[in-house]
């Protein structure tokens, strides 16, 4: 990094990308994968995500891993956000939500509220 | 992100149709107009339950709620109560809301009271790619100290901030750079330590996973205000995820020239190297650590003189905690005045806690300083679980002591919970309920510092050792009165002569608890009896009036010792009881205690 306007430049950058500037609906799944995540079960929910979104030919979706929200007790946790920065967050999440997460609430549009986080957490 | 409100919009099924997306995007759309996305978290929130006064916007912090809100008034909230704080009354929720009526409370409070900074990117990019790090502003403090700043002006910024060692002792920060600033040499070091020895502290782990690149910016601005050129990460060998990604990390940086020679075109070298840590809790101390690193055994020594002065192999050093650098790159982007108004007086900022034991919620918060115990366990942490009655908390893990339900209402930070008889620590925070015996806890973190003192001195080694005999003879139902002055004397001779911390704080534990629960001792020593039902060999279990009959005790119990109809009061039958506690575990009413057996059956 030479300068500050360097940083700047490739701040806005990434930040297009994050942000899904340039996609069309873009949507960004987000799968918690600190050790309490990984320790739940949050690898094969991973790639059940790739999967899926694969096999039903789904675009301009983002699916990455990140560092634990503090949750640890409802892990595996998976957070939606969509472009308009709605984010939806999923607990407990298993292969089979992950695949209905995909059906239901990317494709159909429809949130599962029986397994949001702000209902789960009484 | 450091949002400093949130605005929680109804986004229950029934408010969905009442318009709540479009309420959405009118925030969104005036909020960036305003230029303020930066500082309020729009977050649909699950339903209210207050749906015919639908849709319902609720501002934290501060819980005001708004009714009927449609999308003309959207720029009125943001222009009066976001950006100048007036509450706009037509809006108002009419009726007095009462709290225990309102659905999902807890996410609400959950909001209101926790405050991201150390933890501002943990959940929310992915750790292994520099650009999301860069894309949230990452590095850009270190860009602004070395293009603007002096290093003394980074001590100064430092110490103005007011933030104090997340790591145990909480000694301020800025003063400690300063130190090492001030010692002359060509050779200095930077240090985080990333131990994390304390059981039930996981806070540090998850900055290390979650946001390593933190850790990495704050220990070259550290670097660069001390005059450092070299840094080192101590993290255990246990955190292999954490490795791999502050590994990574540091590849990334490395590749941007973030780290490296003459970053920022400003002549500045700073690099950094991991080195592992075989998990010892000695080894977190400080003059331990260094020793571990330069090869040698991990063991303390005397201080002073202190790392500033002779640190790693003899040069300055400084040494800060994961969670303590996490705040740093915060700090240098928005002001140390900005830093200094959050928190207390004495301590500002945030601090992170480890919720675990008997809690609805476990995992990590990060509150303001200042927050109540009360409102950390029970708001945020959802309470005890089971109908169980409140006991104890214990913070600051085996150095730390536990704090009773007549502290629940002071306020947390640094000084205040010394003065309970605790400490900070590194922020674990272990609740306990009536099914736990404060012997047994106390017993339990002795174990633990018996196993992990390193043997230098003999106050800490045999000391330790002796009370963890008095403990273990008191917990078997052999104890006497004269143990319980034995044991208080030892424990302030161990803490007044050990050589380190470890030793010196060691007796808190018990000290506390012999402060604090000296009616359990006495119960254990002179009636002979566990009134938590946790030690095997004083524990009579009675079923009381309050059972229901559920039958789950008999279900339970390994040894069919347990026997009633449905709907009756179950009996137990004590010759066949193993004191297992798993009848007590399964009651839903809590009505099997512990009770001394009259005298005569007492062997
Ligand atoms: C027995 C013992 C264990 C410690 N373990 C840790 C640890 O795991 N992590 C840590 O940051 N500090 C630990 N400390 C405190 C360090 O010695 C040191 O004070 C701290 O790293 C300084 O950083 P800070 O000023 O940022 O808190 C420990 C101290 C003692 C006596």
């Amino acid at each position: 990094m030479k300068s500050l306007d360097d940083l700047q430049k490739l701040r806005d950058k990434a930040k297009r990308t994050m942000d899904m500037t340039d996609l069309v609906d873009g949507v960004r799944i987000q799968v918690g994968m600190g050790t309490c995540g990984i320790a739940a079960g949050a690898r094969p929910v991973l790639q059940k995500f790739i999967d899926e979104v694969a096999a039903h030919n789904l675009h301009n979706i983002i699916i990455t891993q990140v560092g634990c929200m503090g949750e640890c007790a409802f892990e595996p946790i998976v957070e939606i956000v969509e472009k308009d920065g709605t984010k939806t967050t999923y607990c407990k999440v298993g292969k089979r939500l992950a695949e209905e997460i995909v059906e239901e609430h990317l494709i159909n549009g429809n949130r599962l509220d029986a397994y949001m986080l702000s209902t789960i957490k009484r | 992100m450091l949002s400093r409100m949130h605005i929680l919009i109804c986004g229950g099924k029934d408010c969905l149709s009442s318009h709540s997306k479009e309420l959405r995007d009118e925030f969104h759309l005036v909020l960036s107009e305003l230029n303020l996305l930066d500082e309020v978290r729009l977050v649909m929130a699950g339903c209210f339950g207050l749906c015919s006064q639908g849709p319902i916007v609720v501002m934290t912090p501060g819980e005001t709620f708004y009714s009927h809100v449609t999308v003309a008034d959207i720029r009125e909230i943001c222009e009066e109560h976001v950006v100048k704080g007036n509450i706009v009354e037509r809006l108002l929720i009419k009726e007095p809301i009462d709290k225990a009526k309102i659905k999902n409370y807890s996410q609400l409070k959950f909001y209101d009271r926790q405050r991201r900074i150390a933890l501002r990117n943990c959940g929310q990019i992915n750790p292994t790619d520099i650009n999301e790090y860069i894309a949230r502003d990452g590095y850009l403090a270190l860009g602004k100290v070395l293009s603007t700043m002096s290093p003394a002006e980074v001590v100064a910024e430092m110490k103005k901030s007011g933030l104090r060692g997340r790591g145990g002792a909480g000694f301020s920060t800025g003063q400690k750079w300063e130190f090492a600033a001030k010692s002359v040499d060509d050779v200095k070091y930077v240090i985080c330590n990333a131990d994390e020895g304390d059981p039930g502290a996981f806070m540090d782990r998850s900055v290390l996973e979650g946001d390593p690149h933190s850790v990495l910016e704050a220990m070259a601005i550290c670097g660069y205000g001390i005059g450092s050129h070299q840094g080192y990460i101590y993290v255990r060998a246990e955190y292999p995820i954490a490795v791999e990604r502050l590994n990574n990390a540091i590849k990334q940086a490395r590749e941007l020239r973030l780290l490296g020679k003459n970053i920022f075109s400003s002549g500045f070298a700073f690099d950094i190297e991991l080195r592992l840590g075989a998990g010892a809790f000695v080894c977190g101390e400080e003059t331990a650590l260094m020793a571990s690193i330069e090869g040698n055994r991990g063991m303390p020594r005397l201080k002073p003189p202190f790392p500033a002065v002779k640190g790693l192999w003899g040069h300055p050093t400084n040494v800060n905690n994961v969670e303590t650098f996490a705040n740093v790159p915060a700090i240098f982007l928005k002001g140390a005045d900005w830093f200094k108004a959050i928190g207390t007086e004495k301590s500002s900022g945030t601090k992170v806690f480890a919720l675990g034991g008997k809690i609805a919620n476990t995992g990590l918060v990060e509150i303001p300083m200042g927050t109540t115990l009360r409102e950390v366990i029970f708001d945020i942490g959802g309470g005890i679980p089971n109908h169980r009655k409140f006991k104890a908390v214990q913070t600051g893990g085996p150095s730390g002591g536990c704090i009773t339900e007549a502290a629940l209402d002071t306020p947390i930070d640094f000084d205040s919970l010394v003065a309970m008889g605790s400490m900070m620590g590194s922020g674990g925070m272990i609740v306990m309920d009536e099914d736990n015996c404060m012997v047994d806890v106390a017993r339990f973190y002795l174990d633990f510092t018996v196993d992990e003192s390193c043997g230098k001195c003999t106050p800490c080694r045999e000391g330790t050792r002796r009370m963890l005999d008095i403990l273990n003879k008191i917990c078997a139902g052999n104890g006497t009165l004269e143990d319980l002055d034995l044991l208080e004397s030892i424990a302030n001779m161990v803490k007044d002569s050990s050589l380190c911390a470890l030793g010196q704080s060691a007796p808190n534990p018990v000290l506390s608890t012999l402060t604090h629960f000296r009616d359990e001792y006495i119960a254990h020593v002179v009636d002979k009896v566990c009134p938590a039902g946790v030690c095997s060999n004083l524990t009579n279990y009675t079923i009381t009036d309050k059972c229901i009959g559920c039958t789950k005790c008999a279900k339970n119990c390994p040894v069919s010792a347990i026997s009633g109809t449905v709907k009756q009061q179950h009996v137990i039958d004590l010759s066949k009881c193993i004191r297992c506690g798993a009848c007590k575990k399964a009651c839903p009413v809590n009505a099997i205690s512990s009770k001394p057996l009259p005298k005569e059956e007492n062997k």
